[in-house]
């Protein structure tokens, strides 16, 4: 790497990218900077234009306009087998026909690269399955398939490897596991992963920034955290866990915080914290996650007269279904410490949380949206 | 008793299908070990004669050289165009796609009868004798269109994901088609090849209408039937039967080693 | 990142993602090759139906007079064989289907293991020669082979009757050589049945017979379609059974034709016959493929 080209940033900068199948436009003006050697997580439900994107970054799909470059190096429309870039396929892709070691240096050999041995058994080392290199792709389970993936796309040291759904296949103990391999091997190998998923929890568990898609946009972008606790959409708020989302009018300020009137409660949200865009007819979404909320401890936000319609217990908390006054039904989670283990159904209860935890979004938007699970992805 | 006959009903039924369809096969064996004289209709005796000097009767040899000369020729021509189709129909979109596959359905839906006449036509309208390669370009022609569905149906069943992971992999377009889509396609291609063969070496009645005075196996043995088939004939008739097994019986136990080692 | 470097070099040598000019160059010569030896002999064919033979001249010396009327006195001359040659193949087709149905049922969902074994062992009677096997009926059937022998022991059959030499040994011969073409077609409908599919049938409280009446044959009807085709077709058009198990009463037009061509040298008749039994089998395959709602053919 003594080479000009050696100060090239690796970045990965998407500019104002356009997809667009007729009149249908699969990713609509996209601009990102993923930074060199990041975990990123493309999250979205199916038809977002996560695939889309992502392939267009393999160029597996040619842009209707925009730019992709990979530090100052412009790959928008370079061919597949011309951009440092590689990708672990959904359900692996494994070559049939070739042996596990034929398969990993598939891509080494292509490269006109002669002596293959020692990087193919050092990374077939490092996702342990040294030993499987002479079999068949279809000898292998799903789990050592999957890992032979990533170690074919790896072993070439691409400025960047993309992820499609990689653990998609895999059974859920299994996927738990491949996570934090997968997070593993990222900081060993120290390569920029690109990670398109559907599934919440595995973006939040494995990658340092997470891109929240819906309908060829980007929702919102931020580390899982400042995802989870600030959402700054609907859409972002029931995709990422859940939320209670509740229609409030705005009544004024007093300091840092803005009062809400919310079915004749007054509810505390601080002003920093207020992501609704335009307040002009005064009406917003008030948001608090379900934990949030206690039903025994009162606190300075308080919602009364709800009653419990379901009780569910599961494990580490109980999930109560309240009906509140105005027919919505909010949902909390109570810690299974014994402070709310004598509630029943139809009991009359007061929720209360911290101001601090609350959040406001655009009054305007539909309450469902990101909620509704598309059958397909389960 | 009555449950038991319910139940196994079918595979019952299914015996007697395959009794059915091996009796004149066990036929023809048997028959190629009869010591008989010129004609071949009666049990005579047991004898290997036969088997030991299968061009015993001369005519049956070139006859079957003629079948296996332009059976490879024709295998060779159909397999190579019909593959070709196959690719640009499995792999590629293009306007006139469905006129493509009307042009490839026909000569199947064609009588052999039909697509016989119809070159002899032609062949006597351009003052072209029938003989060998007229022969050789009827079965190519009417061999395509196998290939074609064969090699298709193969293709199709091909995850195009395979060619994009290629393709990501460095291979260039020839390169992923050399390393990746060819061999995988392959099986494919040699079942199809081995159809094609089978069909051009079994086919009398459009050989018939464009062979000319050329004697192929098939014709050989249409024309001796009347006065008697030398038992030479169901040698070579059985030999096929059974080189014809080995191959797809060796072609199955390799693929299914390699997809178990 | 010399590798970024170095690949990029590359990718400015290679543009253009799609040729759309490659499917082209791969179907011209198959396609040639058609046009050619397909359908221009057509054409051609099409052209020697309506010529008829001047006064005087040499047999087989025809000349062009556009005369459509060559397809009525054809017709007329041969409507017998033109009708038993329909009947025929649609009995033996009809045969075909019930011997192959259940042993394609049989192999695709009770072999096991023994799967692709069975499946060659359906095919391999079909690489001894076509010929060889209808002789080899000819004599099973014939009057001194065992069926009759054993027949005529039992007095089903009288000491003079026999079974070659009639419409029967015709029908036999042909339900037996276009037997794969039935078989195989219906195999690979039926193997693409998921087995669940039926559970859940039976599950939803329909009996053996429901279950198949309403979930596997609807489902395997690709291939009946399929199967029922390519049986169909070359038996209309075939001869050779005819020729070696029938008898003068049961020629079908594939004799006639093949008669008009060699033995008495009137290509315009024997054209004219072809055509008719090509645009008689178009016209029932396309109704038959209208009727049972299948378009996918290739």
């Amino acid at each position: 790497m003594v080479d000009a080209a050696a100060s090239t940033k690796g970045d990965l900068h998407l500019t104002n990218l356009v997809k667009a199948f007729g009149d249908f436009r699969a990713v609509d003006d996209l601009s990102l900077v993923i930074p060199e050697g990041s975990f990123f997580a493309l999250l979205g439900p199916s038809g977002c234009g996560k695939t889309t994107t992502l392939r267009m970054i393999a160029g597996l799909e040619e842009p209707t306009s925009g730019k992709i470059s990979i530090g100052n190096t412009d790959i928008t429309y370079a061919k597949p087998y011309a951009r440092p870039v590689n990708t672990v396929f959904q359900n692996y892709a494994l070559f049939p026909h070739l042996s596990i070691f034929e398969n990993v240096a598939f891509g080494l050999r292509r490269r006109g690269i002669k002596d293959v041995k020692e990087a193919v058994t050092k990374v077939l080392a490092l996702v342990e399955l040294g030993h499987l290199a002479e079999r068949k792709p279809v000898q292998l389970s799903g789990g050592q398939q999957q890992r032979i993936a990533v170690a074919r796309a790896i072993v070439n040291r691409p400025a960047l490897l993309l992820l499609d759904e990689p653990l998609g296949a895999l059974d859920l103990k299994l996927r738990r596991q491949m996570q934090i391999e997968l997070k593993w091997i990222q900081t060993e190998v120290g390569l920029t992963f690109v990670h398109v998923t559907h599934d919440q929890e595995e973006a939040m568990t494995m990658a340092d920034t997470i891109a929240v898609m819906n309908e060829g946009r980007i929702e919102q972008m931020g580390s899982p955290v400042e995802l989870y606790e600030s959402p700054r959409t609907v859409f972002v708020a029931n995709f990422l866990g859940q939320s209670n989302l509740v229609k409030g009018k705005v009544e004024g300020a007093s300091g840092s915080d803005l009062q809400v009137s919310v079915h004749g409660n007054r509810i505390v949200v601080p002003s920093a914290r207020n992501f609704a865009k335009d307040n002009s007819d005064k009406s917003v979404l008030i948001g608090i996650r379900p934990e949030k909320i206690s039903i025994e401890h009162p606190e300075a936000n308080t919602l009364g007269g709800g009653v419990i319609t379901d009780i569910s217990f599961v494990g580490v908390s109980t999930q109560f279904q309240i009906q509140m006054p105005w027919g919505q039904e909010l949902s909390v989670f109570e810690q299974n410490d014994g402070g709310a283990s004598h509630l029943q159904k139809g009991d009359t209860v007061a929720l209360s949380w911290k101001p601090e935890f609350t959040f406001a979004l655009d009054g305007t938007a539909d309450v469902d949206a990101g909620t509704s699970v598309n059958p397909d992805e389960i | 008793m009555k449950r038991w006959l319910s139940k196994n009903l079918i595979k019952i039924y299914a015996f007697l299908a395959f009794v059915y369809l091996f009796i004149p096969i066990a036929y023809t064996m048997a028959f190629s070990f009869n010591d008989a004289g010129k004609s071949n209709l009666t049990w005579r005796g047991f004898t290997f004669k036969n088997w030991q000097n299968p061009c015993g009767a001369p005519e049956v040899c070139t006859a079957l050289g003629n079948s296996l000369k332009i059976g490879f020729i024709a295998t060779l021509i159909a397999t190579a165009l019909g593959t070709m189709i196959a690719f640009a129909l499995g792999r590629h979109r293009f306007r006139g796609r469905s006129t493509v596959n009307l042009l490839i359905f026909l000569p199947m839906a064609t009588p052999e009868i039909v697509l016989g006449a119809s070159l002899l036509a032609m062949f006597l309208n351009l003052g072209i004798n029938p003989g060998f390669w007229p022969t050789v370009i009827a079965h190519v022609m009417f061999c395509i269109s196998f290939v074609v569905v064969t090699v298709k149906a193969r293709i199709a069943s091909l995850d195009p994901k395979l060619e994009e992971a290629a393709m990501d992999l460095y291979a260039t377009e020839v390169e992923t088609f050399r390393r990746v889509t060819l061999p995988l396609v392959m099986p494919g291609i040699f079942g199809a090849a081995l159809l094609a063969f089978s069909l051009s070496f079994d086919d009398f009645i459009i050989t018939n209408f464009n062979s000319g005075t050329l004697t192929t196996f098939p014709k050989f043995v249409y024309i001796s039937s009347a006065r008697g088939i030398p038992a030479q004939a169901n040698v070579i008739g059985s030999s096929m039967f059974l080189i014809a097994l080995a191959i797809v019986l060796v072609g199955q136990f390799v693929s299914s080693r390699k997809n178990r080692v | 990142m010399a590798f970024v470097a170095a690949i990029s070099k590359r990718s400015s040598t290679v543009r253009g993602i799609k040729r759309p000019s490659t499917p082209y160059l791969l179907l011209i010569p198959g396609l040639s090759w058609l046009a050619m030896f397909f359908i221009f002999p057509l054409f051609t064919l099409a052209s020697t139906s309506t010529q008829t033979a001047p006064e005087g001249a040499d047999t087989g010396t025809y000349v062009q007079t556009f005369r459509l009327a060559n397809y009525i006195d054809a017709f007329v001359a041969s409507r017998e064989q033109f009708l038993r040659s329909i009947i025929y193949a649609l009995i033996a087709t009809l045969l075909a289907l019930a011997i192959s149905y259940p042993l394609a049922y049989a192999i695709a969902f009770k072999s096991g293991k023994w799967k692709n074994l069975l499946l060659v062992l359906v095919v391999a009677p079909f690489f001894t020669s076509f010929l060889l096997r209808t002789i080899a009926w000819k004599q099973i059937l014939g009057n001194e082979g065992p069926v009759v022998t054993v027949l005529r022991t039992l007095h089903v059959l009288g000491p003079q009757s026999g079974l070659t030499a009639s419409a029967f040994a015709v029908v036999t011969g042909m339900t037996y050589n276009f037997l794969p073409f039935m078989t195989l077609p219906l195999y690979a409908s039926l193997e693409r049945i998921d087995p669940r599919t039926l559970e859940a049938a039976s599950d939803l409280y329909a009996n053996g017979l429901t279950t198949f009446r309403k979930v596997t044959f609807p489902l395997s009807l690709p291939g009946v379609v399929a199967g029922t085709l390519l049986t169909f077709i070359p038996a209309a058009g075939d001869y050779i059974n005819a020729t070696l198990l029938g008898n003068p009463k049961t020629k079908m037009i594939g004799n006639v034709i093949e008669s008009r061509f060699f033995e008495i040298v009137d290509y315009p008749t024997a054209a004219a016959l072809s055509f008719m039994l090509m645009a008689a089998i178009l016209i029932l395959v396309m109704a038959y493929v209208r009727r049972a709602g299948t378009d996918e053919l290739v």
